[in-house]
């Protein structure tokens, strides 16, 4: 066992906190209160090869492990979540599928540019009556000669209408549940695919969620990704990979929501000594910092478990991300209190990291469906 | 093009607080870094290696064995070899001594176009081994310099002054001094990253690069530290006195002048 | 203990920038002078004109007390070029061996001293705040200003070493730095810190003309262009002095004055969220908490009470001046110097005072 950072970790931590603090924080406000995508500094990421981090070098990608990776989104996520789930959503939910599932060709024509962050991806599963239960999916596709027809709408899509590459799920089959659910990587641009409608969103407001709207939208055959009717499994199997991720940026919200509330305390004077010197203050703090550490190192594990190779992903990564975002939950709401009135304007971060917290613990699964796949490997 | 960077770790002075009871530095928890404005001269090499392909950048420190970190970081920025010196021969030089053993490195490295140094480093904020090296390698300098050119086998630079600047012509070898307005140093990349921790640090001792062992080091140095101290706490503030605006004025100016802060 | 009883006279070389002398240059004649009748009688001080057509300032060297001008003038030191300067100041300490040598710590002085250090092998000390030759007077000001001890050191000693006293660690500690084994002992002094001596109309000294041996073949740096300009933007992280303004200037005209009172200080404007708020100042001045945070040597926050936003951007200022009419607000109590009264009233004899007392 080995618990200490790498020197390459350590150095990509090192270099990310540097990135955070000169090219996000001063922005992190503003993105949020307008609600406005940050290309600069996402371009930028991907210069610094983090929009491809843990795929291999001959497709374009800067060839890190999984751990580093995950360890890339904490660090990010501590300055804005925001960053951290455009991150994740084109690595995990794009990008890993077609490295995946996708054929030669495939990989070949996409990757590259997905991977050096010259493109943007996305991922289209979602919909008015599919969330948890994707089994409800209603977005059809039919061959029709050499191309297939998908005719339908997803919401809720990070990077919708903006990412330049999406991997779509619709029904190939009808009537046989998810074994007719098939994959599809579809670009911005063909007609018959828009992204109409922006939501209005509690946190991360600096990514985008949209609705994807497909009208007769034309996309070629080879466009199919995996085996037809294999769909679901490529999604799961994809939300495996995310989590690990969310956790990752739930662990950096708490993470960051701590750091502030520490500075806080030891500027912020009341009764004639710092809020430091309070040790009901401090016991909490020491509360929440346990908490934090824990995720941690289940989220640590998970994905060293994924590098290693260890079947059995699912549970582990479902156990981490739950930790990671409940960490979070119960740090941000301390943070805030630990701030009083100051913790509840947009003058500190902690009011943006309390409300970016919270769909952590709802995407890529909520809880409540962590815990079922927990209880699934539970009760074998 | 043949380039060599001079760089030193420091550590981050803006992170080093004082004990108010002891009056001494803590340093404990206090990172090394790459000089800020040495970042800066490597950056500028790094350019000049973009915009002539085929160009190598050799960057080169002098410092404990613990500097392999920083110099991975210059690798992960780009730099293609990275060289310490290291030995306790070396150890203790005040900038006279350490122009005299980075001279004598850079004379093994053998051919070059270009140096660049950062102007100083934060911890002793002297700027003076950069000129000082290019004394002892005979080169002529440019120091301050905020502005990089290449002109064939001339370079082209603007010299920050008080009052302005002046562009001047040198005629290459030559060593410049580069401070913060030149450039905006790149970050590490994760490729960058991942191929500097494994690749090989040189380490030279001062039998390597041949020095003379009388010209380095602590006893060899021609200046000595004497005594070294905080200055007193500043204390509580105070309310200045004086019947008028003038004489709250003149007596707020003076005091700062006595403490010596204007 | 080595001999240099043939090392004589402090020197300072006082830079001249078209045919005008630097500030710092008569500062340093006058400390010069001081030291020089520290060291004993026949010590003197002596000022080195190197330039073309520079010979009369002699008479202003002389007013502010230097015994002796040695002037080095040349069509090819027109300009300042390191190779020029160097060459010919090097040949003139070799033949006449002063004991000490000190420059102003402006660009051009730490570009030419640790090149004439060097090609000496001497020692240098940079950037220094403080010399002394008396080792009393040293131990009064350990005393006083700092938190050193006195062990080791003896009133009585009459060692007549340079003190170099500097700063370091970006001014968190403080150095004192002897040359005790070569000659001449060289420093570079900080501009503004050393006072001038009262200047005495008339006064008059040694002229030594000093021959050059320089060729065009030395110098191979060559100047193109020089431009004059007015000293760029700081940006408010990068600044020394920031002269902030805040709710109490009561209107967006009030930052004429502040601004007025940053160009007199060689600060940048910074501002409250109050006052960005209000629309009197653009966003990008705001210091604090939502704004920039800043670690200035010196901050003057005018009509700004102090709320734990805007310390949150300043308070690790080195030293904290607040103007305001209210004695009891925040920003008052965590100044350093709290000066209580109308900033309309104060800045503007702050401004009128600043450089009478800086320079006197």
């Amino acid at each position: 066992m080995e618990f200490s950072y790498s020197r390459e970790q350590q150095m990509v931590k090192q270099m990310l906190s540097d990135f955070c603090e000169r090219e996000i924080a001063p922005i992190a406000a503003e993105i949020d209160e307008e609600a406005r995508y940050p290309y600069e500094t996402v371009a930028k990421l991907g210069e610094l090869g983090i929009m491809g981090m843990p795929f291999p070098p001959e497709l374009g990608g800067a060839g890190s492990d999984y751990l580093t990776y995950i360890m890339a989104v904490e660090e990010i996520s501590k300055t804005d979540a925001s960053h951290g789930v455009i991150v994740q959503t084109h690595n995990a939910l794009c990008c890993w599928p077609i490295f995946t599932y996708g054929t030669e060709e495939q990989k070949q024509k996409f990757l590259p540019d997905l991977l050096s962050g010259k493109k943007l991806g996305a991922f289209g599963l979602t919909e008015p009556n599919a969330g948890t239960d994707a089994g409800g999916t209603q977005t059809k596709a039919v061959l029709d000669g050499d191309e297939w027809v998908l005719n339908g709408s997803k919401i809720f899509i990070s990077g919708g209408g903006i990412a330049d590459t999406y991997v779509i799920f619709a029904v190939t089959e009808k009537g046989i549940g998810t074994k007719g659910i098939s994959a599809f990587i579809v670009e911005k641009g063909t007609p018959g695919f828009t992204s109409p409608k922006h939501e209005n969103k509690m946190g991360i407001r600096g990514s985008i969620a949209a609705e994807l709207v497909f009208e007769d939208c034309r996309i070629p055959k080879e466009n199919l990704l995996g085996q037809q009717g294999k769909g679901f499994k490529i999604a799961m199997s994809a939300l495996d990979v995310g989590r690990l991720g969310i956790a990752a940026q739930a662990l950096g919200i708490a993470q960051g929501a701590f750091d502030e509330t520490v500075k806080y305390m030891k500027q912020r004077k009341q009764f004639g000594k710092t809020l430091d010197k309070f040790q009901a203050l401090q016991f909490e703090m020491a509360n929440m910092k346990t908490r934090i550490d824990g995720a941690r190192f289940l989220l640590y594990h998970a994905a060293w478990a994924r590098d290693a190779g260890e079947d059995k992903l699912s549970p582990l990564a479902a156990e981490a991300k739950l930790a990671c975002s409940e960490a979070a939950s119960y740090v941000v709401d301390k943070a805030v209190q630990f701030h009083g009135g100051y913790g509840y304007i947009k003058d500190y971060p902690v009011e943006r990291m309390y409300r970016d917290q919270k769909i952590t613990e709802i995407y890529e699964g909520t809880s409540e469906v962590m815990k079922m796949v927990m209880a699934g490997d539970i009760f074998r | 093009m043949k380039i060599i960077v001079c760089v030193k770790q420091v550590p981050n002075t803006t992170e080093i607080r004082i004990n108010p009871e002891t009056g001494t530095l803590i340093r404990d928890g206090v990172p090394s870094i790459l000089n800020p404005d040495d970042a800066n001269a490597l950056e500028e090499a790094l350019k000049l290696k973009d915009a002539n392909p085929g160009s190598t950048v050799t960057v080169i420190t002098m410092g404990p064995p613990q500097a392999v970190k920083m110099l991975q970081e210059c690798s992960a920025m780009g730099a293609d070899e990275v060289i310490l010196l290291s030995d306790r021969a070396l150890g203790g030089s005040d900038t006279w001594a350490t122009s005299n053993a980075v001279a004598a490195g850079i004379r093994k490295i053998g051919e070059y176009d270009i140096i660049f140094c950062g102007r100083q480093a934060i911890d002793g904020d002297t700027a003076q081994v950069g000129p000082q090296i290019a004394e002892k390698l005979g080169l002529p300098q440019v120091s301050y310099v905020k502005r990089f050119q290449r002109d064939g086998d001339h370079v082209i630079v603007d010299r920050a002054l008080e009052d302005g600047y002046e562009t001047l012509r040198v005629k290459m070898p030559c060593m410049l001094t580069c401070i913060k307005e030149l450039n905006t140093p790149r970050y590490m990349s994760i490729p960058g990253i991942l191929k500097a921790v494994k690749k090989e640090v040189t380490v030279w001792n001062a039998e390597d690069i041949g020095v003379d062992l009388q010209t380095v080091g602590l006893k060899a140095s021609p200046t000595n530290v004497f005594k070294s101290f905080t200055p007193k706490p500043k204390g509580a503030g105070v309310t200045v006195e004086g019947d008028t605006p003038r004489e709250k004025s003149e007596n707020l100016l003076k005091s700062m002048k006595q403490r010596h802060i204007i | 203990m080595k001999d240099f009883s043939e090392y004589k006279n402090v020197w300072v070389f006082c830079e001249q920038r078209s045919g005008k002398l630097m500030n710092v240059a008569l500062e340093l004649v006058g400390e010069g002078h001081t030291l020089s009748r520290e060291i004993g009688p026949d010590c003197k001080l002596v000022a080195l004109l190197v330039g073309n057509n520079v010979e009369g300032l002699k008479d202003e060297l002389y007013s502010y007390g230097a015994d002796s001008v040695y002037v080095i003038e040349d069509d090819l030191l027109e300009h300042y070029t390191t190779d020029g300067y160097t060459k010919v100041i090097v040949d003139a300490v070799n033949e006449y061996k002063p004991e000490i040598v000190l420059f102003g710590a402006t660009h051009i002085g730490r570009d030419l001293a640790p090149r004439v250090a060097a090609r000496l092998n001497t020692g240098l000390t940079a950037d220094c705040t403080r010399l002394d030759i008396k080792v009393s007077d040293y131990m009064d000001y350990l005393e006083t200003y700092t938190t050193a001890s006195l062990a080791g050191l003896d009133r009585d000693d009459d060692n007549k070493g340079l003190k170099q006293t500097r700063p370091a660690f970006g001014g968190n500690l403080m150095a004192t730095i002897v040359t005790p084994n070569t000659r001449p002992q060289m420093a570079t002094v900080r501009p503004g810190v050393m006072a001038k001596r009262e200047p005495v109309n008339g006064a008059s000294g040694e002229l030594v003309r000093v021959k050059p041996d320089l060729r065009k073949e030395d110098i191979n740096v060559e100047l193109l262009n020089v431009v004059k300009a007015a000293r760029e933007m700081v940006s408010l992280t990068d600044a020394k002095i920031i002269c902030s303004g805040g709710r109490g200037l009561g209107g967006p005209e009030g930052f004429k004055l502040i601004k007025e009172l940053a160009d007199k200080v060689g600060g940048v404007v910074g501002s409250s969220r109050a006052a960005v708020d209000a629309g009197w100042i653009d966003p990008s001045h705001q210091v604090g908490q939502t704004g920039t945070t800043v670690k200035p040597d010196i901050y003057f926050a005018c009509g700004i009470s102090g709320a734990i936003q805007h310390q949150a951007g300043m308070s690790d200022s080195r030293i904290i001046v607040a103007i305001n009419k209210d004695p009891d607000c925040p920003m008052m109590k965590l100044a350093d110097y709290a000066v209580e009264g109308d900033l309309y009233k104060v800045i503007p004899e702050i401004i009128a005072l600043w450089d009478e007392v800086r320079e006197g």
